[in-house]
Formats: structure tokens, C-alpha cells, sequence
């Protein structure tokens, strides 16, 4: 996890400036990534262009024209997402499904990677290679199954639904990466605090628990970001109640003329995570490079 | 997977020192449950269980109710919509996860030349925290096809406006009879003379802007005089006279030919006028030149059948090649200066450091994002169903999205879908022993 935080000294460690020439051999790589930095900022930019755009408008010049008629621009989309009543209860839906499937799985990994690192059972390390196994188990391997379960557990279109799938399918990563960070707790730690009388649930608590949240932020984080932009589950196993992204996908079938619902709609689920990325951008890196690099 | 046999006997484990509290069953069996029995729990349920399940649906029929062995298999290899998703696969396995490991290496190299590298890394990296879907719903906007909508075509009409500048009018027919219906004038024209090129069939909107009233030419020695002009005033007008109210068209090329050659050609001004100098004799014929009516560029229908795949993957590598950076440029600053240093001073150029020093070092990481992307595009699902439109699905579709078209948007084949997921989980195999083998050491 260390990787991500080495700060990188720029490559001319050599002591003498750089000569006029160098400098200038600079401008074009500089302008190069200043191109492929616009590239990428521009179709992000369409989108919310696009939302903030009546669709009449929209539909009948391209986006960027904005630029020239900067009055043209309107928070009616954004108005009428709030009172419409499926985007908003989409947009609960998912809030609740993100807050469940982050909170338990990090909890329940919490513990099984304790276990895994910590405590002396049989079996462990083929419960640990078990883990990692199915971290390879994709999401279209379980739907069919848990589709016929949850419609006779009356599971279908339910809360807890998704978040129990969800749960599942992060546990395995999660414990992975957990595992791998409680195991690097010093032992000494450990046994000190063993002496001490203290029992596996107070060690967990008052010693793997304070130690580990890095790991368990960053973890966190991945899985907010994971569960908050899921498409494939929501559209499945929900009909009424679902997350935004699957609410959104009837209204693309006339994609150009329900474009003032959309582009509003996936700009503004896109903010959130966005902004939870901003936020804690290091984790977020931290937990991409143990769980790639490792 | 683990088998937690409970109630068994254990030979008491070796610890260091200071010894342990005696061992006693709870701590050998249910306190370890206790801590991973509910994970075990939800990953029997949700993950071990259904996998085993997929398998054995994939042998029954659509309903669930008759054995029909490997029918679902046999169906799939013969059908045209899997080959197709095979094909697809294999398109978006040849491309994606080379194209995303390549650009993320040249770009983490790159980076760290500029001083502005961590914004430069933010921009790259933020699609990754956006949801798929969203990202197909960007790109669906960039790919429409009228240029007056879509970036991508916009970006191309520019450049391709630059080459062949679109027509003044589009759409518009020959008034009268002075003019053929491929806009010649059908009577040899000669020096003195004047040449009315009559138009109509032309809407108002699409009079070319700045028209203003046409004018009649006067005829002039030693030239040829004329105009193009919209024959037409509300009410009707005379045909072939200008009146009143009567637009010219500017901006108009006119060609004048002799024997077949052309030796002269004009452009019409805000009133539809234009003279040809230094004309003598006569036997010249005169044409309003087809550039004049060339349609504007149409736009490249990338959400069409062809291009369908190459523009999803295009989508694709804008979120993942940000992740394939940030991994990289990980592993490149953990490169030892000294290395590099010691290449440079050897007097190796820039390139040859890249090549032999810094990409040998890199390749474990570059392992890793490789098979982390292969992986990831098989998964694909999201992406496609957001951006690629109903009617072009059959041409978009790979396997992953074929198993849930299958068994989820109303066709209820669930063992067909069983089928294609348990192929697709073959595929995931060799994955998964590499990923157990290379951890088993870890355990």
C-alpha cells in the first residue's frame, strides 16, 4: 500500500538546470498532455452541458454552442428531476442500498479477516485461498439462481435484496484485502495485549480495528463508489424499487427526446460519487493499488 | 470450500511463547465461526451455491423442467447472435486491455515530466468514479450522428468542410425551361449576352443568408453577364423574369465551358449576380456547378452496425486508461533512481531507458493491469446497454450481455442463459488458478 504515497522527485535529479533547450523541448509534451487532458474533460463536459440546456435546444444545436449564448442556460431539467417522482425514488433507493451494502460487508469482512489472520483454525488457509478463488466468481454466474431464490423468499425488488447480493459479492475482496493489512499488525502487539487478558473480541475491537482503518476507508470507499454506480444488479433483481441507473434505462429508447430527463438524471448520480472521490481521493488510490498490485 | 468440522479433535497448536490459555473446543471452533461464520454464510448463499447452480441449470431446458443434457451448449455454438458475442469478445480482448496498458504506460511515463502531473492524474482518473452507465450516456451524446448534436461529428465536419466546403442550397430545381435538369443552360450562350439561371423548389429557410434582392442583369460587350435566382415571390411571380421580392443566391459557382472545357467560372454575389470578363465569340455553354448543391457532410453513423463495437471500446478505454496510469505510475516511482541514473550516465538515450530499463522493471505491474483489464472486459455489461441503441444490439452483444439479454429482458431462456454464464465462467478458470496459485503463498 506504501507504493502510493512515495512522492515522485521529477526524473532530472542531476544537479545543473535545465539549458534553454531542454526547457523548450518541454512545450510540445506539455501541450500533448494538455490535448489528451481535453479530450478527456470534453464529453463529461457534454453531459452537463447538455443538462443544463432546455430540450428544444438541446435537440437542435449541438452543446457547445452554449458558449455563444450563455443565457440559454436553465435549472428547469434539474427542477423537474426533483419532482419527478421515480428519479427521486431511485435516487433514495440507491442512497439506502450504498449506506447497507458498505457498512455490512466491511463489517462482516472486518471480522472474517481477523479470523483469517489472527486466530488458529483448521482449515484457514483454505478458507483463505477459498477467498481468493472467488474473487474471480463474476456477477452473471449468480444472477439466474438468486433471481428464482429471491422470488420465492419474496427477496425480488426489496431493499435488503440488494444489499444482501451486494454484501456477498464484495466479501471476497474485501476479506483479501483486510486480511493481507491485519496480518501486517505487528505480532508483538498482539501478544502484549493477549497477556494482557484480553479476549479475540476485545483484541478485534480496541486493537485491529483502530489499526486497520486505513484499509477500512479505503475499503469502504471502493465499495461506496462500487455499489452506488451498480447497474447490472439494480436492473435485475428490482422492478419498481430501483437504484437510479437501472431507472434510467427505459427512457432510452427514444435516448434523443428524453435527453432533458437523462442527462440531468446521470450527471447528477454522477456527482456523488464524484465528489466522495474527490474527497478521499488517497484511499481511494491506496485501496486500487493493494487490491492490483499485491 | 472450508470444511469448519465441528465437534472434532485438534492436536494442540504450536505457539510461541508465552504459552496460551489451554486450548478449549470454543476457541478451536466456534470462536473462529463466530468471527467468519456469517461471511461464510453469505458467500455459501450468494456465491458458491449459485455458481454450483448455474451449472447444473445450464443442463436443464428453458423451464427448468426437462434434463436435455448439454442441448443449451449445442444451441449456443449454432447460433448466430453468440458467435457474434464471441466475436465481439474477442475484438474487445484483442484491443482493450493492450490499448489500455499501453497509453497507461506511456502516459504514467509522460506524466512525470510536466509540472502539473497530479491534476493531469485527477482528469484521467475521474471517469473511474463515475457509474458505467453514466459513462454510456457521455458517450451517446459524443457519438450522435448529426453533426449539429454530436462532438465526434462536429470535430469531423470541420475538418472535412475544409476539403469539400458544403453547397449553398440542397435542395432546388430548375425554373422554366432555360435550364437543364442537371443546372445547364440549354441554349449555347455567347459574348453580350445575359444568362438567367432560374431556381425554385427552394424553402425559404433555406435561402442562403445575406440574399438580397436579385437583380437583372444588364448585358455588357466582351462579357457574359447573369443571374441565379430564387424564381419565386408569395403569389407566384412570373416564371423566368425577375420581379420584385425575388431573392438572388449568393454564393452560387457558376461554370462557363467551351467545347466540352472549362475556361471560366464565377461566384454569385449577395444579389445572385456574376459577369464573366474577357468572353469573345460565342458557342459557350454555362452550368451552376454541382458544388453549388453538394449536401452538407452527413456525419459517421458510429452507433450503426459496423461501428458499434470499436465506438463502445473507444467509451471503455476513457474510464479504464486513468486506472492502468495511476497503477503504473505507482509502480514507476518505485523504480530506484539510482538505476536510472546509472543508464543515464552509461549514456543510454531517453528511448533506450524506456525500452530496456524501465519497462522490464515495470512488468510485473504491467502484468497485473493486463489481466486485471482482460478480466474487467468480460464483465462488460453496463456500458453496452447504455450506449449501443436497441436495433443494433445483435451486433454489439458479447457474452456477458447475451446471458442476461437471454434469460432477463423478457425472453426467460434461463438455460440457455445458464448456459452462456457457464461458459463464460470457463473462461474465468485459468484466471482463478493463477490468482489461487500466485496467493497460496500468502496464505
Amino acid at each position: 500500500m506504501a507504493v502510493a504515497e512515495v512522492r515522485q522527485p521529477a526524473l532530472r535529479s542531476d544537479v545543473t538546470p535545465m539549458t534553454i533547450g531542454q526547457r523548450f523541448a518541454k512545450v510540445p509534451l506539455n501541450v500533448f498532455l494538455l490535448v489528451v487532458a481535453l479530450l478527456w474533460v470534453l464529453p463529461a463536459a457534454g453531459l452537463f452541458v447538455t443538462s443544463v440546456l432546455p430540450k428544444d435546444i438541446a435537440n437542435a444545436s449541438g452543446w457547445w454552442n452554449v458558449f455563444s449564448k450563455p443565457s440559454e442556460v436553465t435549472f428547469e431539467n434539474y427542477r423537474n428531476m426533483f419532482n419527478n417522482d421515480t428519479i427521486t425514488h431511485a435516487l433514495w433507493v440507491t442512497a439506502q442500498v450504498t449506506l447497507g451494502a458498505t457498512v455490512l460487508p466491511v463489517l462482516l469482512a472486518s471480522f472474517a479477516a481477523y479470523a483469517l489472520a489472527w486466530i488458529d483454525f483448521p482449515g484457514r488457509d483454505i478458507a483463505f485461498v477459498g477467498v481468493v478463488g472467488l474473487m474471480v466468481v463474476p456477477i452473471q454466474m449468480a444472477l439466474i439462481p438468486i433471481f428464482s431464490l429471491y422470488n420465492k423468499l419474496n427477496l425480488f425488488d426489496t431493499i435488503p435484496g440488494l444489499v444482501l447480493f451486494h454484501t456477498a459479492f464484495a466479501l471476497p475482496f474485501a476479506i483479501f484485502l483486510l486480511r493481507n493489512f491485519f496480518a501486517g499488525i505487528p505480532k508483538d502487539l498482539m501478544e502484549a495485549a493477549r497477556i494482557d487478558g484480553a479476549g479475540e473480541w476485545k483484541l478485534f475491537f480496541k486493537v485491529v480495528l483502530p489499526l486497520g482503518l486505513p484499509a477500512i476507508a479505503a475499503l469502504g470507499i471502493f465499495q461506496v463508489l462500487f455499489v452506488w454506480n451498480d447497474f447490472l444488479v439494480g436492473f435485475t433483481l428490482a422492478q419498481d424499487n430501483v437504484p437510479i441507473a437501472p431507472a434510467l434505462a427505459g427512457q432510452l429508447r427514444q435516448f434523443g427526446s428524453n435527453l432533458d430527463v437523462i442527462a440531468p438524471a446521470s450527471f447528477f448520480s454522477a456527482v456523488i460519487p464524484l465528489t466522495i472521490f474527490a474527497l478521499f481521493q488517497r484511499y481511494f488510490v491506496q485501496g486500487l493499488l493493494a487490491g492490483s498490485v499485491k | 470450500m472450508t470444511s469448519t468440522s465441528v465437534g472434532a479433535e485438534f492436536p494442540d497448536v504450536v505457539r510461541t511463547p508465552p504459552a496460551p490459555p489451554p486450548v478449549s473446543p470454543f476457541r478451536q471452533v466456534l470462536l473462529p465461526f463466530s468471527f467468519f461464520g456469517p461471511a461464510l454464510l453469505l458467500l455459501s448463499v450468494f456465491l458458491i451455491y449459485p455458481a454450483i447452480a448455474t451449472v447444473i441449470r445450464a443442463l436443464f431446458d428453458d423451464r427448468g423442467k426437462k434434463f436435455v443434457w448439454l442441448d443449451n451448449f449445442d444451441r449456443m455454438f449454432s447460433d448466430d447472435i453468440i458467435y457474434t458475442a464471441i466475436k465481439n469478445n474477442v475484438i474487445w480482448i484483442a484491443i482493450a486491455p493492450l490499448t489500455v496498458t499501453l497509453l497507461g504506460l506511456v502516459l504514467a511515463v509522460l506524466n512525470e515530466r510536466i509540472s502539473w502531473a497530479s491534476a493531469f492524474k485527477v482528469v484521467l482518473f475521474l471517469p473511474l468514479a463515475i457509474s458505467l452507465f453514466a459513462v454510456g450516456v457521455i458517450w451517446r451524446i459524443v457519438y450522435q450522428q448529426d453533426p449539429d448534436q454530436g462532438l465526434l461529428n462536429a470535430g469531423i465536419t470541420v475538418a472535412h468542410d475544409v476539403f469539400t466546403p458544403p453547397g449553398v442550397l440542397h435542395n432546388a430545381l430548375p425554373s422554366g425551361n432555360a435550364l437543364s435538369n442537371r443546372f445547364v443552360l440549354k441554349q449555347p450562350i455567347a459574348a453580350g449576352d445575359t444568362a438567367k439561371l432560374a431556381l425554385t423548389g427552394i424553402l425559404p429557410e433555406d435561402v442562403p443568408s445575406g440574399a438580397k434582392q436579385a437583380v437583372d442583369p444588364k448585358p455588357e460587350s466582351g462579357k457574359i453577364t447573369g443571374v441565379v435566382w430564387r424564381d419565386f415571390k408569395p403569389g407566384g411571380g412570373k416564371i423566368g423574369v425577375v420581379e420584385k421580392g425575388e431573392l438572388g443566391i449568393p454564393g452560387a459557382s457558376i461554370d462557363l465551358l467551351k467545347d466540352g472545357k472549362k475556361v471560366g467560372s464565377a461566384k454569385t454575389d449577395d444579389g445572385g449576380g456574376f459577369t464573366f470578363d474577357g468572353v469573345s465569340g460565342s458557342g459557350y455553354t454555362m452550368q451552376i456547378a454541382p458544388a453549388t448543391f453538394r449536401a452538407p457532410f452527413g456525419g459517421v453513423e458510429w452507433l450503426g452496425a459496423s461501428l458499434v463495437v470499436p465506438a463502445i471500446i473507444i467509451a471503455f478505454l476513457w474510464t479504464a486508461v486513468g486506472f492502468a496510469m495511476v497503477v503504473i505510475g505507482a509502480g514507476l516511482a518505485a523504480i530506484s533512481r539510482d538505476v536510472l541514473e546509472a543508464a543515464r550516465t552509461d549514456g543510454a538515450s531517453e528511448f533506450q531507458i524506456f525500452r530496456r530499463v524501465t519497462v522490464p522493471l515495470l512488468m510485473p505491474v504491467l502484468t497485473v493491469v493486463f489481466v486485471t483489464q482482460m478480466i474487467g472486459v468480460l464483465k462488460v455489461f453496463d456500458i453496452i446497454y447504455a450506449i449501443a441503441p436497441g436495433s443494433v444490439r445483435n451486433d454489439a452483444t458479447t457474452l456477458a450481455f447475451e446471458m442476461w439479454r437471454r434469460s432477463f429482458s423478457g425472453q426467460n431462456q434461463f438455460g440457455f442463459g445458464a448456459a452462456i454464464a457457464s461458459f463464460l465462467m470457463l473462461l474465468f478458470l485459468p484466471y482463478l488458478i493463477y490468482q489461487v496459485r500466485s496467493q497460496r503463498k500468502n496464505a
